[in-house]
């Protein structure tokens, strides 16, 4: 199964295309990295795959055939947007009450436990939280949902290291231990490193690359993730920096 | 730090019959979101009401004592009714008192505060991206949110239009001119403030807000452009609108019911057109000598049916075309029926947006 499947995707704002002719299979059971540089498509790839964008050309389809945005695809999809919003003049109970009662499914013990580790009081409000804290209850939201695929768009771009290693480690559990899917999307192509095991690649909104990592690396001679991606974006746009 | 392993993911074979999440959860997500604005409308209303409450109470008894008096004519009774009409006086009651005036805003107010920020708020700050995720669905996340707070606010404003109704019985009442108690048309600015049209205009408001807040997609601004479209519908239906929802009765008889509401008037002259509304001068002059002998003894209607009469004296029919006051009620469901359809095409037009919104 196929938890992500385009055909000729392709967004358009305005006369910009933000995506353009995008065709692409994530197979389940990968921690898929969507990688480019800022204003390459990723997030407009992963709001098509959530549902919350209609294509301007082609079709998405997630979790097996499942048009995105569909009740069923938003069953078992949880989506943990850019910069984690949440409602800020909400308590963190209440933030818990709203994630239960909006889904068929909702752990409750979990994320109560998780929230416990993690010393996240359920009475402070969303908004008085730590950046690292906010992102953390968006996962245990997520996670509590048992998704079947976790989406996330740049999860840590705002986290400090230790917050962004604990983030990443919670990730990696849901992975390893529930084969939760994960499609995540970033900038920060060290963090990737260690997490992920299919690269997508993005620039100027359109797929460079696609693939299994240890595929990719032997096919192209490249020592880690990081080289090829950095090699793979500066042939196609020279503009791209670390 | 470790990573807490959660237990085994539920059978997924119940995909196939998928069963939406049940709708009566998103009251209670509703009631959270929104229980600030909501107690706001509350404690504005609840205010209002006990204010009501204290300004009522004494102009009912007042009102109680004045028309069971025996017998008229004493100078008790007369004391008392002129301690009515002076109640009445005082209070702010009437078309042209301030608080008639400052409760037109309230209908607007609360619906533009309690619906602005439903759609607004989301896409202000990204929680949106949040709430259009969930397993709910976002177009029944949305036509949850919009009826559940259209039903309360319907509710609770019906029950402050009553209470609204209550404190202007003595005014509108049941005038009883042989007693010198004034009569009043339910028609003024009131006529939008009862059981029926208040909580069709908060609804109506309410509406407007959403879907300013979905265009819009800022709090302030729809809140503003919310009240400015409200005042544009307000006046333009009580100025242009109402008196046209049924045919007005026409009357020649020089004193129309005290209760009614005057649409026209105009004279005919040996069965032709003569004037609109008051006589032209050279006609007011030949009128003269007549309405200056009834100056010593004013009748009970005042000038205007001194007028009347000396016009037709004078061999002109005036006529009157107006809305009884019997026509309260259906006046009442007619502005009700055509605010809430309003209502309900905006809550759909927002809800097809949020449907078919490319973010």
């Amino acid at each position: 199964m196929n938890v992500v499947e385009a055909s000729g995707l392709g967004k358009r704002y305005g006369r910009t295309w933000a995506l353009r002719e995008c065709t692409l299979e994530i197979p389940a059971g990968r921690v898929a990295a969507l990688v480019g540089p800022n204003g390459a498509g990723k997030s407009t790839l992963l709001n098509l795959s959530v549902g919350l964008t209609a294509p301007s050309a082609g079709a998405v389809t997630v979790l097996g055939g499942r048009r995105a945005g569909s009740p069923a695809a938003l069953d078992g999809i949880a989506f943990v947007a850019q910069d984690t919003p949440l409602y800020k003049n909400l308590t963190v109970s209440d933030m818990i009450y709203l994630t239960r009662a909006l889904n068929r499914r909702f752990d409750q013990p979990y994320a109560r436990t998780r929230l416990d580790e993690l010393g996240i009081p359920l009475k402070r409000k969303a908004g008085k939280l730590s950046g690292g804290q906010q992102a953390q209850l968006a996962l245990t939201l997520a996670l509590a949902r048992h998704p079947r695929l976790l989406v996330l768009d740049e999860p840590v771009a705002m986290l400090d290291p230790v917050a962004r290693h604990d983030f990443m480690a919670t990730v990696l559990a849901a992975a390893a231990d529930d084969g939760v899917s994960v499609l995540l999307s970033s900038h920060v192509l060290t963090e990737l490193e260690r997490v992920a095991d299919y690269l997508v690649l993005l620039s100027l909104g359109q797929v460079r690359l696609a693939g299994k990592v240890g595929d990719l690396l032997a096919a192209h001679g490249q020592a880690s993730l990081e080289e090829l991606a950095l090699t793979y974006l500066r042939e196609t746009t020279p503009e791209v920096t670390r | 730090m470790t990573a807490l392993t959660r237990p085994a993911r539920p059978n997924s074979a119940g995909d196939a019959a998928l069963r939406p999440v049940p709708w009566r959860r998103m009251a209670g997500v509703s009631w959270r979101q929104h229980r600030i604005a909501l107690a706001g409308a509350a404690v504005l209303l609840g205010a209002l009401a006990v204010w009501l409450w204290i300004m009522g109470t004494p102009l009912h008894h007042a009102y109680a004592a004045a028309i069971a008096c025996h017998p008229a004519s004493s100078a008790a009774c007369q004391g008392s009714i002129a301690n009515f009409n002076q109640s009445v006086e005082n209070h702010f009651m009437g078309s042209k008192g301030t608080g008639g005036v400052l409760l037109q805003v309230v209908p607007a107010l609360i619906g533009a505060f309690v619906g602005a920020p439903v759609l607004a708020r989301e896409l202000e700050t990204g929680t949106f991206r949040y709430a259009w995720t969930q397993g709910f669905g976002r177009w029944r996340w949305a036509l949850a949110k919009l009826v559940a707070l259209a039903l309360v606010l319907a509710a609770a404003t019906a029950a402050f239009g009553a209470l609204v109704s209550w404190y202007y019985q003595p005014y509108l009442g049941t005038g009883n001119p042989a007693l010198g108690l004034n009569e009043n048309s339910p028609f003024g600015d009131l006529f939008s403030l009862r059981e029926v049209t208040f909580p069709a205009w908060t609804v109506a408001s309410f509406a407007t807000a959403a879907l300013a807040g979905m265009l819009i997609r800022r709090v302030v601004p729809a809140i503003v452009a919310t009240l400015a479209a409200y005042a544009g519908l307000a006046f333009a239906t009580a100025g242009l609108l109402r008196e046209h929802y049924l045919t007005p009765l026409v009357t020649s008889s020089v004193s129309p019911p005290g209760t009614a509401w005057i649409i026209s008037q105009w004279s005919t002259l040996d069965g032709r057109f003569a004037f609109a509304g008051n006589p032209p001068t050279s006609i007011f002059n030949q009128l003269g000598p007549c309405l200056a002998a009834g100056n010593g003894k004013p009748l009970a209607g005042g000038f205007p049916q001194q007028l009347a009469q000396c016009l037709a004296q004078h061999g002109y029919t005036q006529w009157t075309s107006y809305q009884p006051a019997s026509r309260l009620w259906p006046f009442q469901w007619i502005e009700g029926g055509w605010l809430l359809a309003l209502s309900a095409l905006l809550i759909a037009a927002t809800i097809w947006l949020v449907h078919r919104r490319a973010a």
